[in-house]
């Protein structure tokens, strides 16, 4: 596959393999690009990228902006606080607006599944998911698959764990789309008040006994415990949920000799993952965020890049 | 696939010719080697960049010519122009391969090589992506073949072979290293 045809990424579920490997292939091209002393290529000169943000976000939003002035880009942010959304404006005429400013590409983050779905059918424009609620996260997954890439070499047979609050995680369902689809075995490991209903309908093995989930495992990606969700008495402390489901040295000990440690960001030191674990030899922490830079490079150059064919010499 | 190279070639309806066969490619070459050491004094500052895919056997060629006659290690990279293309918007985006430029081009005599001069468009954009890798003394543009047709000022500064062609022609260099043998072919196209 060379090309990519669709106009929206909007999740994991229902991209192919093959334009996974084409994602994550031109990323990885794209990466010699951030080791140069100028970081700039003119390819999207002209093209214009809106930041759409209903939700706070440091790093994927920094990460998209990045890719788009690296690659000449003009980028607008809009986020909810200071904008007409505050008047009481509709996600539909916000989108409607911001099309007629000329915008080519949005990238949305909003609280609703399925946001982004219902901005690709209203709007001509590319839109790119940047989370959407429960729902999925596909650039996250796709850059946590390209760190897993570049460490293993494959995915076939690999043994991943997710672990922490699967429930609430857009991260977890990304993950368990794309690297099950790759050939890859997923486990999910949280307290049984943090797993969806129907997990079992998943292509996942389930745990809530983070030392049986952790046994043999290639990679581990450790969840953000959602400290603003944690009101509602999912796990009865945060003590508690640190020592039943908190990733450290020990545990660690039971995972593969060269297991991965991943982390979306931002991390709850001493809860979800030990200071230790998380500034250890197995994290590969801060290759995800440059990761990110990448596989957002990619997919901007993909569906920003054009159609049809062109004479060249 | 470039219209300098052939689309969807089929043996039945499409005529090939050969315009160049191993040893014509092979002479060629030696004498761009030649000229590119006596015009540059030596080998001494030089490196070799082969644009991505089918510039690339050639540089490698030429370091090795170079090596073979001044015994002196030439270095070469590969660089890819997708990303400062000027007809992205019309273009299909592709899978594109990292360039690897395992050297600092400041100050250096960098040798550009493509197979294939054409419109001029991709030397330019070679020439940009090398700008924003360091600043040459000076760049040198050796080409297999100039087949006319440019729409750019850009002139090859060494040409294995100047080829006059219609712009519905196509040509099409096989190396060894990618295809099995060395040869030039020309199709006639539609």
């Amino acid at each position: 596959m060379t090309k990519l045809t669709r106009k929206d990424i909007l999740g994991l579920q229902d991209m192919s393999t093959d334009e996974i490997y084409l994602i994550l292939e031109t990323a990885q091209s794209h990466k010699e690009i951030l080791g140069r002393p100028v970081k700039k290529v003119p390819i999207l000169r002209g093209k214009s990228i809106c930041t759409l943000f209903y939700e706070n976000s440091t790093r994927t939003r920094t990460s998209f902006e990045l890719a788009a002035k690296i690659m000449s880009a003009d980028t607008t942010s809009i986020s909810v606080a200071g904008s007409s959304i505050n008047k009481g404006e509709s996600f539909k005429d916000t989108l409607l607006t911001l099309e007629a400013m000329g915008v080519d590409l949005f990238v949305i983050r909003h609280g609703a599944g399925g946001a982004p779905h219902f901005a690709a059918r209203t709007v001509k424009s590319h839109i790119i998911n940047a989370g959407d609620g429960m729902h999925e996260h596909p650039t996250q997954g796709l850059l946590d698959m390209l760190t897993i890439l570049e460490n293993k070499g494959k995915f076939d047979g690999l043994k991943v764990l997710v672990v922490g609050d699967i429930m609430h995680s857009r991260v977890a369902r990304s993950n368990l789309w794309g690297l099950s689809k790759m050939g890859a075995e997923v486990r999910l490991c949280g307290p049984s008040t943090l797993l969806p209903a129907e997990i079992e309908q998943l292509p996942v093995k389930v745990y809530t006994d983070l030392d049986d989930a952790i046994d043999g495992v290639d990679v581990v990606n450790v969840l953000r415990i959602q400290l603003e969700r944690m009101n509602r008495g999912f796990f009865p402390s945060v003590i508690e949920y640190a020592s039943m489901f908190g990733v450290n040295k020990t545990r660690l000990m039971k995972a593969k000799s060269d297991v991965l440690v991943l982390h979306p960001g931002p991390m709850n030191r001493g809860i979800e993952i030990t200071p230790d674990v998380a500034d250890g030899d197995f994290a590969v922490i801060t290759d995800q965020v440059t990761n990110g830079v990448a596989v957002r490079m990619a997919l901007l150059y993909l569906l920003l890049g054009g159609g049809g064919n062109v004479v060249s010499d | 696939m470039s219209r300098a190279g052939r689309l969807f070639w089929c043996p039945e309806v499409d005529t090939m010719t050969k315009v160049m066969d191993a040893d014509e490619i092979r002479r060629a070459l030696t004498r761009i080697a030649h000229e590119i050491i006596e015009r540059n004094k030596g080998a001494q500052n030089l490196v070799i960049i082969g644009v991505q895919s089918r510039g690339v056997p050639m540089a490698k060629r030429l370091a090795s010519l170079l090596e073979k006659i001044e015994g002196v290690d030439v270095p070469v990279g590969s660089l890819n122009v997708a990303l400062y293309r000027d007809d992205y918007a019309t273009r299909s985006a592709r899978t594109i391969s990292a360039s690897e430029i395992p050297f600092d081009v400041t100050d250096k005599s960098v040798i550009l090589v493509d197979e294939v001069l054409f419109t001029g468009r991709t030397t330019r954009a070679a020439l940009d992506a090398i700008m924003d890798l360091g600043r040459p003394s000076v760049i040198q543009l050796a080409v297999l073949i100039d087949r006319g047709h440019k729409e750019l000022p850009v002139k090859a500064d060494y040409v294995g072979k100047n080829l006059p062609t219609a712009l519905k022609e196509s040509v099409d260099v096989y190396w060894v290293e990618t295809r099995g043998e060395d040869a030039v072919m020309i199709s006639k196209g539609d």
